[in-house]
């Protein structure tokens, strides 16, 4: 398997530590340490996943998510020590995937690596269509009359995961086990901002959404196509 | 002639009904001018003196109805500090004018009556002097004349035509300043009366345009008959065309020349004098309104320099209440208001400077947790993985090392909650705990919980059973929370079960949803149940300590029940159990009032001795407080005892008798632990909750 991971990470002992545990896994891992390197080094190495330390010296990792964001849609995963509702969702709306809290166990980070990383495996020919969105599943691609919307990966899945059946209203925990890997309840906060990011690229108006719909108490539904 | 003290004194004496009749209420007749004077004037601006009582319930009425649409105003008058100053100076400056108005225009009536009734008195007795000559001079040229019985009518119709001569000679001289009046005695021997002789003879006569008789009060005619003299009242002058003033009347009887008693009157009207005072009550009333006024515009203006101010500052300090910590008064000058504005300015600043501190003091603490748990985290993230690649690889080790890296791994887990306990506590004591409140359905809560915890309850040997999960238990909630309390009440009960069952009971109603975490084990003694809550306390420091808690899961649980505006609270008996249950408001934000789960589970040794014993006896002191029944979920019966748990008064003593003596059997048979007493059968409220 396949596994290009660039870690950024400016504590060498866990740097090398993760090194270790990344390859015992199958994993190329590559590190940079400092925050202004990470871009040159991303570009460098076009990594299969980047794992993120949050606090960095030179561009904090919020900074260096945002940049490798706005060029790629690379999964994301950070390693954060605070797990405090603001440090986490603002890491999130900087365009990570999905986050990890230290100290974290090494089967814990594999899982979510791998997570991140299994969606590429297995691209099935399939149509879908949620709204006035049609979804190539194979080619990846969500398009709008024609125009194609440029979505991350894991948008990619969660769209996928709800237009897929479209009669179901999933609960949060249910996206987060089919969409993120996670095998017990994690924290929800992950899937409303994602929904949110979601929204802003693929709805006409992010305030009354109309493809991705929250059923109030229970999660989130498909919207009628 | 004119005897000025005898005459006043008997006219003062007489004139009672005349004075009531005209002015109301008047004794003397000086002070029945000044009675009248007022009378007069209030006349004119108040409604009083006889209107007033008359008009009391009709008033009253008034109020009545006038009050509804008038309430805001009211309201403004409560409110509007300046208003009432300016009303209540208003009033008493009228009230003030109105005394210095009744004074002054009693004085001035006084003045003018007191000139006019001199001249008046000279004028008449001039008068009556100047007719007593007439009189004698006539008697003496007709005496040699008709003296004879024939003569009569003659002579009658003679003095009827002297008297009209007599009259409007002195009244000529009157001009409109008085008119004469000429009246027959009603003595006997008058020359008007007697014989039977013409009514022209006989009948009045007046100058000028007066009304003789209803202008002559009768009383003076009477004192004229009976006492010779000059006499006077003061009496209502009528005229010809209906019209009537106040006048002075000075009467004295004469004797025509031939001996025939006849009344003349002098009747000055007080025509220009009442002019001369309604001129002055018009100026004062005048005068009166624009002080008055003049005193309510003062009076606001000076009210204004002073509440503007104090206005100003209600505002300034409900902006600082707020939040607006930068707000200040203006201040100008030294003044008592500059002082107040300065010292609040003072406060205002100090209070921004003391809350600005604690703000950073908060802030760096917050700060420093986050730090030290991002600095603390890192090398544990290190050695934990470590440890794990360690622990993977330990059948290689040789045994001791193989332990070793097991023992490693062990207590890198417990080094990991503690470490995660103590951020989140010190995240609570920060204040930096925020709810995401969401609507959960509490069921799936404790299903995970209790799938989480089965492992750990089949290592004990005990059994996890749930009840009241049949209808959905949806309550305002965070669910990362809430199901970290209820698997750290899982796991405590699961702990100190001693492999017993343990019941987890959901209900709903009134507003509230709870869960009770029920076990059977050694339970809790009373004043364990009020320490169970405190950070790092143990139930028994002796005892062995097996699952590796942290000491501050309840501290926590605590804490998140109370940021979810939840209670959390302990019940437990030694031998005989302990249930905790968590109380949370439906609705996020709402206030807690009562739980729909007693604290005091039906099956403890208490409840089951006195059904036992009496049931009648026993219930009463804590049903009388909860007539209602909750139910939902599984449990009934118990709402009565747990409203004395939560007022704090918990009966278990009072009802000693019946329960101890039962107690053994009936614990043997529930729980085949000790049941020593019912002592420890009591509410714990923790530190949260009410």
């Amino acid at each position: 398997m396949k596994g290009r991971v660039l870690v950024v990470d400016d504590d060498t002992a866990l740097a090398e530590m993760l090194g270790i545990v990344l390859r015992g896994e199958g994993f190329e891992p590559s590190f940079v340490s400092d925050g202004d390197k990470a871009l040159a080094a991303f570009r460098e190495t076009k990594p299969d996943l980047v794992l993120l330390d949050l606090m960095l010296p030179g561009r904090d990792g919020i900074e260096v998510c945002r940049l490798i964001r706005a060029e790629s849609g690379v999964p994301v995963v950070m390693l954060t020590a605070k797990t405090d509702t603001v440090d986490v969702v603002v890491g999130l709306e900087s365009g990570a995937d999905d986050y990890i809290v230290k100290p974290f166990k090494p089967k814990e980070l594999v899982a979510r690596i791998r997570a991140r990383l299994r969606r590429s495996d297995e691209p099935a020919p399939e149509q879908l269509a949620i709204g006035d969105l049609v979804i190539d599943v194979a080619g990846h691609s969500v398009k709008r009359d024609g125009q194609s919307i440029a979505l991350t990966p894991l948008e990619f899945d969660l769209l996928v995961a709800l237009a897929r059946k479209p009669w179901q209203v999933f609960t949060r925990e249910v996206l987060l086990e089919q969409v993120w890997g996670y095998r017990h309840a994690a924290d929800t906060r992950l899937v409303n901002v994602h929904v949110q990011r979601l929204r802003s690229k693929v709805e006409r108006d992010p305030e009354r959404p109309e493809i991705v719909v929250t059923v109030r108490g229970v999660g989130y539904k498909a919207g009628p196509s | 002639m004119f005897r000025n003290g005898s005459s006043r004194q008997r006219s003062d004496d007489g004139a009672d009904g005349t004075a009531q009749r005209e002015a109301g209420a008047a004794e003397g007749s000086k002070l029945g001018r000044l009675l009248r004077s007022g009378v007069l004037f209030s006349e004119g601006l108040l409604p009083e003196g006889a209107t007033g009582p008359r008009a009391h319930p009709l008033v009253r009425f008034f109020v009545r109805w006038v009050r509804r649409p008038l309430l805001p105003v009211l309201r403004l008058w409560r409110r509007n500090i300046q208003l009432r100053v300016v009303a209540a100076t208003l009033l008493m400056s009228l009230v003030v004018v109105l005394l210095l108005g009744i004074v002054v225009i009693g004085q001035v009536r006084n003045g003018l009556l007191d000139a006019k009734e001199k001249t008046a008195q000279s004028q008449a007795s001039g008068g009556f002097a100047a007719a007593q000559e007439m009189a004698d001079s006539a008697g003496s040229g007709r005496s040699g004349g008709s003296s004879s019985g024939a003569h009569a009518g003659v002579g009658s119709q003679n003095t009827g035509t002297w008297l009209n001569n007599l009259v409007e000679q002195l009244a000529s001289g009157g001009q409109g300043v008085y008119s004469v009046v000429a009246l027959g005695s009603s003595s006997g021997d008058s020359p008007f009366i007697d014989n039977g002789s013409a009514t022209a003879a006989r009948g009045p006569r007046a100058s000028g345009d007066i009304r003789p008789e209803e202008s002559i009060p009768s009383n003076l005619r009477k004192a004229l008959d009976e006492e010779p003299g000059t006499h006077q009242r003061y009496a209502r002058v009528y005229r010809q065309d209906g019209g009537s003033t106040a006048g002075l009347v000075i009467g004295k009887r004469l004797n025509d020349g031939r001996g025939g008693a006849y009344q003349l009157y002098y009747v000055f009207p007080f025509t220009l004098e009442e002019e001369s005072l309604n001129l002055v009550k018009g100026t004062l009333a005048t005068a009166g309104v624009f002080v008055a006024v003049l005193f309510g515009a003062i009076a606001w203006l000076v009210v204004r320099q002073v509440v503007t101010p104090v206005r100003m500052a209600a505002g300034i300090s409900e902006r600082l209440a707020a939040g607006r910590l930068q707000e200040r008064m203006k201040v100008t000058g030294e003044d008592d208001i500059a002082r107040l504005g300065e010292s609040f300015n003072k406060m205002a600043q100090n209070l921004q400077l003391k809350i600005q501190q604690l703000e950073e003091l908060s802030r760096m603490q917050r700060r420093f947790v986050s730090d030290v748990s991002h600095e603390l985290r890192t090398p544990l993230t290190t050695v934990r993985m470590a440890a794990d690649l360690i622990h993977e690889a330990r059948e290689d080790f040789d045994p001791a090392t193989a332990r070793s890296a097991e023992l490693l791994l062990g207590q890198l887990d417990r080094f990991e909650s503690l470490l995660g306990d103590l951020l989140e506590i010190s995240r609570f004591d920060a204040g930096a705990a925020n709810l995401e409140a969401d609507p959960i359905d509490l069921r799936d809560v404790v299903r995970r919980v209790v799938e989480g915890c089965e492992p750990l309850a089949e290592r004990y040997g005990s059994r996890l059973l749930v009840c009241g999960d049949e209808r959905p238990v949806v309550a305002e909630a965070d669910s990362r929370r809430v199901e970290r309390v209820l698997r750290n009440l899982v796991d405590n009960a699961i702990e100190h079960g001693e492999g017993r069952d343990i019941v987890v009971r959901l209900a709903s109603g009134g507003g509230a949803v709870a869960v009770a975490v029920r076990d059977y084990g050694v339970g809790l003694k009373r004043n364990q149940v009020d320490r169970v809550f405190n950070r790092f306390w143990r139930a028994d420091p002796a005892r062995a300590r097996t699952t590796g808690g942290t000491g501050l899961g309840l501290s926590i649980a605590v804490e998140d029940a109370r940021l979810h505006g939840g209670w959390l609270q302990a019940w437990g008996e030694p031998g005989g159990g302990s249930q905790f249950r968590l109380t949370l408001p439906s609705t996020a934000g709402d206030t807690l009032r009562s739980s729909p789960l007693s604290l005091e589970p039906a099956d403890s040794s208490r409840r089951r001795g006195l059904s036992a014993s009496s049931a009648a006896r026993s219930g009463t002191a804590s049903a009388r407080r909860d007539p209602k029944s909750l139910s939902a979920g599984g449990d009934t019966s118990g709402s009565r005892a747990e409203r004395a748990a939560d007022g704090g008064a918990v009966t278990a003593e009072p009802d000693d008798g019946a329960t101890t003596a039962l107690l053994p059997e009936d614990g043997a048979e529930g729980t085949g632990g000790g049941v020593r007493s019912a002592e420890g059968a009591v509410k714990g409220e923790g530190s949260d909750g009410s």
